[in-house]
């Protein structure tokens, strides 16, 4: 007994190739959309680059791409399909072609959900990445002299002054780090000198942060040096203050951002992937319908159109068996013609064969 | 002699109809662009509005948008008329709605003409405008607990970040305003106090800037305090350092952008002109080859279009005659009667010598 059969009368048949037809172009654009989507990340990812490290990121994006171009051309294959079987002649010419088109777009949607799941769980990498990457661009703040790192300060502050972000968890991190260069500090001067002398790596750290790092909110002007000496500035408490300096993390910022635009495109695709399973099932449907009224013969009459021919317990069962006999092609034991005893050797007698002379 | 006559057949004043009608959507669709071009400007001066001391500038952005929307509505009834031209029974009912109509039209390019005008004669106006502005902004950014006044600290820092800016004209403004706030200011230290004495009015001045000033591409942390004094940093100088702060005032920055904005709206607007002015002359042609049309004994055979029906000269004199006319109600009693016998000798005699 079939899966969810459906009767179709000619007429109904021919309104759901033109349904089908119509719903494949939209297809094609919601798989250009799957793409743009991808682009939009990877562009996003790409604008950051210098602040996130290992590269595991960046297959996101490129399913998408990827999952997007397919689905254009799947997708517009389909509405030619479709278009043609509204005339029961001119399916006959794509009717090879069916059954491997539907056994494609179905791994193409399973790859469309896929990419939908790999949007929601990127969130561990994505953090571990961005951890690792905001350290290092905090460590290498200071080398603007050194090529290949000149515009990480650059980087770092713009980064800060847009997402209102201070250093990597908060603005703490900038006090383990060296980030003056040593062109910029007089090693001939007692203060400097004791500063590096009194830390084991011999780093000149302060309790300061950059100038991005300023809230523009604060009611009162920027203090940047000697953050945690109360004393330093007047009417200030270290303490108490919460609008002098940006209080979230730039790690939390940018996760919050990227999290955001990840769990956006997921939510979109997740839609095309329905519409993508509702289009398959057609073209399914669809498909045995014709072959069936093509088997019945009669090309006006009603036909049966079903998702599996059997049971799905059966169907695997029997897809299963062929792919077992497929692996056994090679081995000779099997084959039934082979070592059954020939009638004709016991009854026939061997006739010599006159030889002409 | 009628001025710029030009012969029309009928399948020409067919096409000249049709191809005014699809025009006149056209133009349709550029009022609506110039409408959003005005609410986009409008948008963009009001984003800044509170370093604005007037605001004069904003004429432009209005003449934009009441322009845009009236040549919706005035274009969208050139292309009823269009579409009823053609029929003969329908086309005479426009007839008292034609001149203005044109009156309306060329109203309607005037202002957008003078709005591309104003654009640039306005711009010593927005620089005076963003000087006051400016400098009221930056005397009152440290007011951060005086109502009315507290947003301008945010609003300056903000806006130097933004534009990439720094002061009024350039950075030695901050040197001559007191920035901090005296809450913010030890009086009980010498320093603080020897600094407030050595100036006439008693305020605390610096060589100092405030963060916003700093420039992110600078290879060096940020000098905000003691800008002027090369001892004061290491490896400073302050004549050759052009990366510390940013070099560009905000005024000319806000300025530039402006201009800039303006500059980028001024073609499109230009060309809307061009597609209203080509219009008005189609269907100019329309209308007289349709009443030529209409006088002939045949209705298909070709008629004559034109500008104007007498020269440019004749047709002024007339013109003032006819206002002169209306301004003096009490003589128009004797005159239209001897006009009208001139007129008619005027049109049975060129018959008679033809």
């Amino acid at each position: 007994m079939a899966v969810l059969k459906v009767t179709f009368t000619k007429t109904n048949r021919g309104k759901l190739a033109q349904v089908l037809w119509v719903l494949n172009w939209i297809s094609v654009v919601t798989g250009i959309i799957l793409f743009s989507l991808g682009l939009f990340l990877k562009i996003e990812i790409q604008k950051r680059r210098e602040l996130m490290s290992g590269h595991e990121i960046r297959s996101v994006p490129n399913m998408l791409i990827a999952t997007g171009l397919v689905a254009c051309c799947i997708n517009f294959l389909g509405g030619k399909i479709c278009y043609d079987c509204v005339d029961t002649n001119k399916f006959l010419r794509w009717k090879l072609l069916m059954l491997p088109y539907i056994v494609c777009t179905f791994f193409f949607t399973f790859c469309i959900l896929v990419g939908a799941l790999m949007c929601y769980t990127m969130h561990n990498q994505l953090e571990e990445s961005l951890f690792q990457g905001l350290r290092g661009a905090m460590r290498y703040y200071k080398d603007t002299d050194t090529p290949g790192r000149c515009y990480l300060k650059r980087t770092v502050d713009m980064l800060q002054i847009q997402f209102q972000c201070c250093g990597n968890v908060g603005h703490r991190d900038w006090f383990h780090i060296q980030w003056i260069s040593n062109r910029y500090l007089d090693m001939t001067s007692s203060e400097v000198s004791d500063r590096f002398r009194s830390n084991v790596e011999g780093k000149y750290l302060m309790d300061a942060v950059p100038f991005s790092c300023c809230n523009t909110y604060s009611p009162r002007p920027c203090i940047q040096q000697q953050v945690t000496n109360n004393s330093a500035h007047y009417n200030y408490d270290y303490q108490t203050e919460d609008r002098n300096l940006w209080k979230r993390g730039c790690h939390q910022a940018l996760l919050d951002h990227y999290t955001n635009i990840m769990q956006s495109i997921g939510c979109t695709v997740l839609i095309i992937w329905l519409f993508e399973l509702l289009v398959l099932t057609g073209v399914r449907y669809l498909q045995t319908a014709m072959e069936n009224v093509l088997r019945l013969g009669d090309l006006d009459s009603e036909s049966d159109g079903w998702l599996l021919e059997n049971s799905i317990a059966e169907t695997a069962r029997s897809n299963f068996n062929i792919i077992k006999n497929l692996g056994k092609c090679y081995q000779v034991d099997d084959d039934p013609n082979i070592n059954v005893p020939s009638v004709a050797q016991q009854e026939v007698p061997t006739r010599q064969i006159p030889v002409a002379s | 002699m009628a001025l710029l006559k030009m012969q029309f057949p009928l399948h020409r004043r067919v096409r000249l109809a049709q191809g005014l009608w699809l025009i006149s959507w056209m133009t349709v669709l550029a009022g609506a662009f110039t409408f959003s071009l005005g609410v986009y400007l409008k948008t963009e001066l009001l984003r800044r509005a509170e370093v604005m001391d007037n605001t004069e500038i904003h004429v432009v952005p209005n003449i934009l948008m009441l322009v845009g929307l009236a040549s919706i509505g005035n274009y969208m009834f050139a292309g009823r008329i269009c579409q009823d031209s053609l029929d003969p029974s329908r086309f005479p009912r426009w007839k008292p709605f034609l001149l203005p109509w044109f009156g309306l039209s060329m109203l309607l390019c005037a202002h957008l003409i003078s709005a591309v005008v104003l654009s640039y004669a306005l711009q010593g106006s927005l620089e005076e405008s963003l000087k006051v502005g400016l400098r009221n902004g930056i005397r009152f950014y440290r007011d951060t607990d005086v109502p009315g006044r507290c947003f301008q600290k945010e609003t300056i820092d903000r806006l130097q970040m933004d534009l990439r800016c720094c002061g009024n004209t350039n950075y030695r403004d901050w040197f001559e305003v007191q920035w901090i706030s005296s809450r913010y200011l030890d009086f009980t230290s010498k320093e603080v106090k020897d600094r407030v004495r050595s100036n006439v009015d008693g305020r605390y001045l610096m060589d100092g800037v405030p963060f916003s000033c700093c420039n992110p591409s600078s290879p060096r942390p940020c000098l905000q305090e003691h800008l002027t004094d090369n001892s004061a940093h290491f490896n400073y100088e302050h004549q050759s350092e052009e990366l510390n702060l940013y070099n560009r005032g905000c005024r000319q920055a806000l300025v530039d952008y402006y201009m800039g904005l303006m500059n980028t709206i001024g073609p499109g607007i230009l060309s809307v002109i061009s597609v209203q002015i080509t219009v008005m002359v189609s269907l100019r042609y329309l209308q007289t080859a349709m009443e030529g049309a209409a006088e002939l004994e045949n209705p298909e055979d070709e008629s004559v279009g034109y500008i104007l029906e007498k020269g440019v000269k004749e047709t002024v004199t007339n013109f003032k005659g006819a206002f002169l006319n209306l301004l003096q109600p009490g003589s128009v009693e004797v005159a239209p009667e001897a006009a009208e016998v001139e007129n008619v000798d005027k049109a049975t005699s060129p018959p008679a010598s033809s």
